[in-house]
């Protein structure tokens, strides 16, 4: 057996076609042994895979636009985040702890781990790469401004910007201010204006269309 | 509140820019197992308090920073000393 991976295997799930690097090679092996043993199933791997799917910056955008259209909800993320995503049927019990933290128009907050990638993936799913880079990781922490400016948010010098660096147990979620002009908006439509990267704290939301 | 400045291998969440810089603490997030030991397949007890501890960028970085930012780093207690 060269590789493991011969294609006359049936073992039910599927195999890439393409050369695999060397930790992706040993990855398929360690899952196929542990199959073999017994230790998981295929049935095992698909629901993980599914509850990996399943996790997405959706499920913060929802906790904010709630947030922004209830001041006793929004009261309650802040104080318990986790009792709050119970209630909006989002599961973060995975995290260790988890805090939110409010951004006004005179505090910005912005989210980094330095050290690895921490991220609170149960309400943002997987972080970008960007998120990840060695780039990232360096100027988030000493240049917060030039990395929000890149992301397309100049602050004036008045606004004080808060770095988290999450090295520990803690992962952080940013609440943003909520756009000017969206007061019209539907907690559907505002969850829209939440985007991925407001909720790290790279950028604001999204700014509120004018009425047509 | 000053961070031990201390070069030492394992699975230590202080990052090495905040070691030896002096902050305050914000607030206390309360006690964790040690990922230092936890790392290693040990248990990891005693549990460890574990602080969000506050620094001026200007004191990290110099005086380019500005001079209202601030970089906020979790830190366990054994890493803190009084400044």
């Amino acid at each position: 057996m060269s590789d493991g991976h011969d294609t006359d295997r049936d073992h039910g799930h599927e195999h890439p076609k393409h050369e695999l690097s060397y930790y992706a090679k040993r990855i398929y092996a360690i899952r196929d042994l542990l199959l073999e043993k017994g230790v998981i199933t295929d049935k095992d791997i698909q629901c993980q895979i599914e509850y990996q799917e399943a996790r997405s910056p959706a499920n913060g955008a929802r906790l904010v636009a709630r947030a922004w259209v209830d001041p006793s909800f929004k009261a309650r993320l802040i104080a318990d985040p986790k009792a709050a995503c119970a209630q909006m049927d989002i599961d973060a019990t995975s995290i260790n702890e988890f805090v939110v933290l409010e951004n006004t128009e005179t505090v910005r907050h912005m989210v980094v781990c330095t050290l690895c990638s921490c991220y609170p993936r149960p309400i943002l799913g997987r972080p970008p790469d960007w998120y990840k880079s060695l780039n990232y990781r360096q100027r988030a922490v000493n240049d917060p401004r030039g990395v929000m400016r890149e992301f397309g948010l100049e602050l004036p010098d008045d606004v004080e910007v808060r770095v988290h660096d999450s090295t520990a147990d803690i992962r952080y979620l940013v609440l943003p201010v909520r756009p000017k002009g969206s007061e019209g908006l539907s907690e559907t439509e505002l969850a829209k204006l939440v985007t991925r990267d407001s909720l790290i704290g790279v950028m604001d939301a999204l700014p509120a269309l004018p009425p047509t | 509140m000053t961070v031990t400045f201390e070069d030492r291998p394992g699975h230590i969440r202080t990052p090495w820019y905040i070691r030896g810089k002096t902050g305050w603490i914000e607030c206390v997030h309360g006690d964790f197992l040690n990922p230092e030991t936890l790392a290693f397949g040990r248990d990891g007890l005693p549990k460890r308090t574990l602080y969000l501890v506050a620094f001026n960028q200007a004191d990290v970085w110099g005086k380019s920073a500005s001079s209202k930012d601030k970089v906020l780093v979790d830190i366990y207690e054994h890493w803190l000393t009084p400044a």
